[in-house]
């Protein structure tokens, strides 16, 4: 494969770059701004934390019901049953007794911070991405702190076959908030944005002219796509690098190979039962990596979907319909598919639910007889699976991100509260401070785009510039 | 799970039913480890006795008497049938198009005369799914979205026609005051101020209306002279019917209440100031910025139905909080919590969830359950029937295998009027 125009964006560069762009119109800030490399770069000589006594539910083990976690370098160092765990004799220690702690929680379909990737002009456009609409500012990231999330899948809308390519995201709302959307991507060991592409059936998808009127026509349009990137792939491997040989790039055709390389996976927006079966034969017909979306048919195809090892992100509502594609929708949904052997998680779908609650989805799928560890998983370790980052989040795992929600009882308990969430090793998010209540509670200016959009205008009786 | 004991009368019923003879239910017992009666006390192991369509005794289990041949239920605990203070269940359909989509007439921004009952499907699957949890009655109708878009009524969530269904027809007129009342371009209303213009010149002419309707329910001694006898016979003629001056008239005479819409603070004042400028009795609904009109609010003496827990912090509920029941239960301003009007999805919600969000945020847990229960039927004034657990109200019951507020409870079985009428498990 060429090169991705992201490869250029090297996470250095680039932060770095938009922090001195920023301070060029915004001398004042300077000063007070943490520079955005030290968020994704924790040192090494960071003093370690342990957190003990804490009910631990490390999601890739059993809970543990006294247990120690220890974080350095915004890495998990040691995990385990607090008399087994060796504490650095430099640490920090904090008593967590009477506390739970879990793996930050992952949302794999999340629109926080804006939709705007494929616009109205065609009902396939793979080459657009996310990442260059995303509002970081938005007080949705706050909210979802606030829940317990530090893992976000932000993905452009439902309303096109192929809406564009997403972006996965790590909270990195600690110290000061994100300036620019580079501070918050997850990156690969390249330093590339990773990221997944987004595709939809069913009737969302459909529309006038130039866009799919029928399900028939819906899955034809997207094959003769593939088809094309198939052709355009088997270009590029002709040409055996030789520059002059290669085809034009095109945008969208990359995408697609992406895709076909397993390099994208796929994130499918579905309901209905013959909607899924038609992704599957899709997937297979062209080797895309697919995870289910929404799913709201699922328990009646369950047998199906595990035949095709094909995992599913499911939404919970509180009821269903709203749409003739959602009538059957059940909170039943989780049960049936982990019962079949599908790999189950949960998403948000924030703004359709709040991730304030996203717990509560797992919670509501226990209701219905859910695998409890499942149900825990699908908020975490699934979640992380599906987007490609298992081995670096979504468990409390030595090696591990140290990205982790402190509560103060069971997580499936509407009782219970978020008390702290941390990110990469930093708390970005505590209860007992009013100014992160107020993404919790809610009120005035909670929904209003976060301080630091006001950097530079603030009026003086505000203090001025920030 | 609910267990039948009196499998005999279970059988008599079943052969009644079978064979189509008339005869009157078995009294029916619900006994509960804890009885949640929303009447200022909380029973632990508790029992309730209904016959016929009523509950005739409640108290400890052993020391209520056992009617013969009662067929008996068992849960952890027992509560009221849930009441909605404000939906759009029945005239909202669970498949969200135009066949099924009652709730909103976009033909002209003031339509008070459109009749809820006209308009109510009992059987509408939303309904049965509302009463799965535990709602036993409903405040449904017009929904927000036009200036005046429409009335309401109060209905148990039963029935195959709304007449079985119906408590009371015409129970308030549905208003909102936001930007979504407004339109573009030349049509009216276009603003704020546009919208409250309407309404007041709207309720100037029903007060005209109702002076002419009193003057003609009062008619003058005879005159011996000054008119001729055509004057005179003017006089007797009936007012001319105009339903939508009817309908704003029983406003004014306290026969409805005006149900206004207002999530933006400002929106909240300027329905507090149409109250007091006409006199008339009003509810605020949704109301997502009540907490910052704590003051406003119980000076006007007004009751909130508050908008549900869960509605999506955005637009003009960008400034909700989850903490906003708690602060309007301190002040002392009645307020329910309603399950409201969905466009997209969820199609409806369920109160039960949304008063349960409202007690993991600072809520007291009885006022919760008062939230739900008898504080809206308070407001709705159907407190001597529904809302609480009390000997001579109607027998409808919300059973439960624990917390009926936690999230992996389950809802065990309905009673309406007496009658199950469901014991799946949700």
């Amino acid at each position: 494969m060429r090169e991705n125009p992201l490869n250029t964006r090297r996470h250095f560069l680039s932060t770095t770059t938009a922090a001195l762009s920023t301070s060029l119109v915004c001398l004042p800030c300077l000063a007070r701004q943490t520079p955005a490399s030290t968020k994704t770069e924790p040192t090494k000589s960071d003093v370690p934390t342990a957190w003990v006594n804490a009910t631990l539910l490390p999601v890739d083990k059993p809970p543990i019901k006294s247990g120690a976690i220890v974080v350095q370098g915004g890495k998990i160092i040691a995990v385990g049953e607090s008399q087994s765990v060796t504490i650095p004799g430099d640490a920090t220690v904090v008593d967590a007794k009477g506390k739970w702690i879990m793996p930050g929680l992952i949302c794999t379909h999340s629109h926080i911070g804006g939709m705007g990737a494929a616009d109205g002009s065609s009902p396939i456009q793979p080459g657009v991405r996310i990442l260059d609409s995303i509002n970081v500012r938005d007080s949705g990231f706050r909210r979802a702190l606030s829940g317990g999330l530090t893992t976000l899948n932000i993905m452009p809308g439902s309303g096109h076959l192929i809406s564009g390519q997403t972006v996965y995201c790590k909270l990195r709302y600690y110290e000061s908030s994100p300036r620019v959307v580079d501070e918050i991507l997850i990156r690969d060991k390249d330093g590339l944005a990773t990221g997944g592409l987004k595709m939809a059936n069913g009737t969302n998808s459909q529309g006038e002219s130039p866009f799919p009127g029928t399900r028939g026509k819906s899955a034809y349009l997207v094959r003769e796509q593939y088809i094309k990137a198939r052709e355009y792939q088997a270009k590029i491997v002709a040409a055996k690098e030789d520059a002059t040989k290669l085809p034009p790039r095109d945008l969208h055709m990359e995408s697609l190979v992406e895709a076909m390389q397993g390099k994208r996976i796929v994130h499918h927006h579905t309901h209905r039962h013959d909607d899924i079966m038609t992704v599957i034969r899709l997937s297979q017909e062209f080797g895309f990596q697919t995870v289910l979306h929404h799913v709201s048919e699922g328990w009646k195809v369950a047998k199906e979907i595990a035949e095709a090892k094909m995992p599913c992100s499911i939404i919970v509502l509180d009821s269903p319909g709203g749409k003739l594609e959602a009538k059957d929708m059940t909170f039943s949904n989780g049960r049936v598919l982990d019962e079949a052997g599908v790999k189950v998680a949960f998403h948000t779908d924030d703004w359709i639910t709040d991730s304030r609650l996203f717990m509560r989805s797992a919670a509501l799928a226990v209701r219905a007889g859910m695998n409890r560890d499942k149900a825990i998983a699908g908020l975490t370790l699934a979640g992380a699976e599906m987007l490609g980052l298992g081995d670096r989040i979504g468990s409390l795992t030595v090696g591990k991100d140290a990205d982790f929600a402190i509560l103060n009882g069971d997580p499936l308990s509407v009782y219970s509260r978020v008390l702290e969430t941390w990110v990469e090793g930093k708390k970005a998010f505590d209860l007992s401070k009013p100014e992160d209540q107020l993404y919790a509670e809610g009120g005035l200016q909670a929904g209003s785009d976060l301080d630091p959009f006001l950097c530079c205008f603030a009026p003086a009786w505000q203090g001025g510039a920030k | 799970m609910i267990f039948p004991r009196s499998k005999v009368a279970l059988a008599i019923l079943g052969l009644a039913l079978s064979c189509n003879i008339v005869m009157a239910e078995p009294p029916l017992v619900v006994q509960a480890k804890r009885v949640l009666t929303a009447a200022g006390q909380t029973i632990e192991n508790g029992t309730v006795v209904c016959v016929d369509d009523k509950i005739t005794a409640i108290g400890k289990t052993g020391e209520v008497a056992v009617p013969d041949g009662a067929t008996i239920l068992k849960c952890e605990v027992l509560m009221p049938g849930l009441v909605d203070v404000r939906t759009c269940a029945g005239l909202s359909g669970i498949l969200n198009v135009k066949q099924d989509s009652d709730q909103l007439e976009h033909s002209s921004p003031l339509q008070p005369e459109l009749r809820a009952i006209d308009a109510y499907n009992p059987r509408e699957e939303l309904v049965d799914y509302i009463r799965s949890f535990g709602v036993t009655t409903i405040h449904t109708g017009h929904a927000p979205g036009e200036l005046m878009s429409g009335q309401t009524l109060i209905a148990k969530t039963i029935g195959n026609t709304i007449e079985e269904a119906l408590m009371v027809d015409g129970r308030a007129i549905a208003a909102t005051l936001a930007e979504a009342s407004s339109k573009s371009g030349k049509a009216s209303p276009g603003t704020r101020g546009k919208q409250m213009a309407m309404l007041r010149a709207l309720f100037i002419e029903a007060q005209e209306f109702q002076t002419k309707q009193i003057a003609k329910s009062n008619p003058k001694p005879a005159e011996s002279s000054g008119k001729d006898n055509k004057e005179k016979e003017k006089e007797r003629e009936p007012i001319a019917r105009n339903l939508r001056l009817e309908s704003l008239a029983a406003i004014l005479a306290g026969k409805k209440a005006l149900l206004i819409t207002a999530d933006r603070a400002q929106d909240i004042a300027s329905a507090i100031r149409l109250a007091e400028e006409f006199k008339i009795r009003i509810w605020l609904d949704s109301a997502a910025e009540s907490h910052l009109m704590i003051p406003q609010i119980k000076a006007a003496g007004v009751s909130v139905l508050l908008h549900p827990s869960m509605a999506r912090a955005s637009g003009e509920k960008e400034n909700q909080s989850f903490q906003s029941a708690s602060k309007l239960h301190a002040a002392g301003i009645p307020f329910a919590i309603q399950g409201g009007f969905e466009a997209y999805v969820p199609k409806v919600r369920v109160v039960l969830f949304e008063a349960a969000i409202a007690a993991a945020h600072g809520l007291n847990y009885d006022a919760a359950i008062e939230s739900i229960t008898i504080s809206p039927a308070r407001i709705l004034g159907i407190q001597d029937r529904v809302g609480s657990l009390k000997v001579g109200k109607d027998a409808d019951l919300a059973l439960y295998d624990g917390d009926p507020l936690e999230y992996t409870t389950h809802c065990v079985g309905v009673v309406i009027d007496g009658k199950v009428v469901s014991s799946l498990v949700r």
